[in-house]
């Protein structure tokens, strides 16, 4: 028979590398199988000064250092994997890499997170790291001396927004709805501010340009009329999504696509486990996400000891 | 200073002379960002099958990285991190903003050979 470890973790992120030293250390055989880079959304943070015991790090370090405790406790770990199957509702679960292989275990841990919300229109692709950028602190620079739109409303948006003009000459914030979904002091920075203007209830349509971005299509979305409007540069901060797409139909979900634990961070198939920024709760930080696995490493711990038990007196 | 797993090119001349010397290159020049990150713990993970390329980065921000900043291949990039692939001393291919795995291992396989 083929190896069936005791835990497989899906998602390297905050919580599934925490789940993953907890059952490792435990002695239960665990592997973490990641669809992207090991970390999660912890490598896409600068900085980290709100983790306690850590004065200050970056997420790249954090990441790399809870990927070595893993390792070193005997966890396996393989990144930038690509799932397209999913057998959890047997006592043996199961999941089949794009590359065919197979991997069994009596209990799994979704830990798959979220990530930045995309607009998904045309012209989206063709303009990355051409005019179109997710990230002000990286990319503002490229835009010195030009017009912008940033479109989002909440206080991401809004931050960036103001953070933008040390560079650009004007900024145009399109947001879908007639009022933001920021904190007053955001909103009110940003509406002082002499650079920016705003659009409301607006989207944005299309991407268009040459070699680099030189327009959008914006939609009035009550009106449904669309206009092309002039932009050298766009920054999208429109928020973040769950990653359970692939888990539709498989364990239960809220009508935002985040799965539903209970506190023990049980899904409702037996042996299925949830943690971090997937799971439905309201405070999406490291501290939280670490939390969750550690309740889901424990949890499924006992429930793989007494299924195999059970397993053992059968046989 | 990046702090990656990967070796980092300090200087002009050292990028000169490592894509005379290696047939295929691929560089990543950045800073640690979130963009980039995700570009260098791609190619951390590469080194190990593909031994066919050697893979470095390039702090984007040191005077010395002007010779991929102000390369023509990169003409109106504007998102970091400025990527290049590097065929025989040539510049083969080159890439503006955070790049996933597979689109990284289709270049790779595009201008290197698989
Ligand atoms: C820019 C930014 C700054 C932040 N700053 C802070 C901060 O300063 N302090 C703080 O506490 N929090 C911060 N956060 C929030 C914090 O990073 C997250 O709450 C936390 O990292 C979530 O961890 P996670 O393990 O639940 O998910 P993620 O970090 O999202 O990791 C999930 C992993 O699973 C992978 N995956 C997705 N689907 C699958 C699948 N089907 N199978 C296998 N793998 C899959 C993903 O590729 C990813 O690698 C920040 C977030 C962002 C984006």
């Amino acid at each position: 028979m083929d190896e069936v470890f005791d835990v497989m973790i899906l998602g390297a992120g905050a919580a599934g590398l925490t789940a993953g030293i907890y059952t490792s250390r435990a002695k239960f055989s665990t592997l973490i199988l990641n669809e992207g880079p090991i970390g999660g959304q912890m490598v896409l943070t600068n900085e980290v000064a709100n983790y306690p015991g850590v004065e200050k790090t970056t997420g790249y370090a954090m990441a790399g250092i809870m990927k070595k405790q893993a390792k070193e406790f005997g966890c396996k770990i393989k990144s930038n994997v690509k799932i397209t199957e999913y057998d959890l509702g047997e006592k043996v679960k199961s999941v089949t890499l794009e590359d065919g292989r197979v991997f069994k275990a009596w209990s799994v841990i979704l830990a798959p997170g979220g990530k930045s919300r995309t607009l998904n229109i045309p012209g989206e692709d063709k303009f990355r790291g051409s005019g179109i950028s997710y990230c002000a602190t990286c990319d503002g620079e490229f835009f010195t001396g030009k017009e912008i739109v940033v479109v989002g409303g909440g206080n991401s948006a809004l931050e960036e927004a103001v953070a933008l003009t040390k560079y650009v000459t004007k900024v145009t914030v399109v947001h879908q709805f007639d009022h933001f979904q920021a904190f007053e002091h955001a909103v009110r920075e940003a509406q002082s501010n002499p650079k920016i203007e705003f659009i409301m209830e607006s989207t944005l349509t299309e991407f268009t340009g040459n070699e680099s971005l030189e327009r959008v299509t914006i939609k009035n979305i009550p009106t449904e009329e669309t206009y092309q409007y002039p932009a050298q540069g766009t920054f999208i901060f429109i928020g973040y999504s769950p990653n359970t797409s692939a888990f539709k139909g498989i364990v239960e979900m809220n009508e935002r696509e985040e799965i539903i634990t209970n506190s023990e961070m049980q899904t409702n198939l037996p042996g299925v486990f949830a943690a971090g920024d997937s799971i439905v709760k309201r405070y999406r930080q490291i501290t939280t996400a670490v939390a969750d696995g550690t309740i889901a490493a424990l949890t499924a711990a006992e429930y793989v000891a007494k299924t195999k038990k059970e397993e053992l007196v059968l046989n | 200073m990046l702090q990656t797993a990967l070796q980092e090119i300090e200087t002009a001349a050292e990028l000169k002379k490592i894509i005379s010397e290696n047939e295929n290159v691929m560089v990543c020049c950045g800073r640690m960002g979130p963009m980039c990150i995700p570009v260098y713990e791609a190619m951390e993970e590469l080194e190990e099958d593909r031994e066919d390329v050697k893979f470095f980065t390039m702090a984007f921000d040191s005077p010395e990285a002007n010779i991929i900043r102000e390369d023509p291949s990169c003409l109106g990039f504007m998102g970091l991190p400025f990527t290049m692939y590097y065929k025989k001393g040539e510049v083969a291919h080159a890439t503006s903003s955070i790049q996933s795995m597979e689109k990284i291992k289709a270049v790779l396989n595009d201008k290197f050979g698989k």
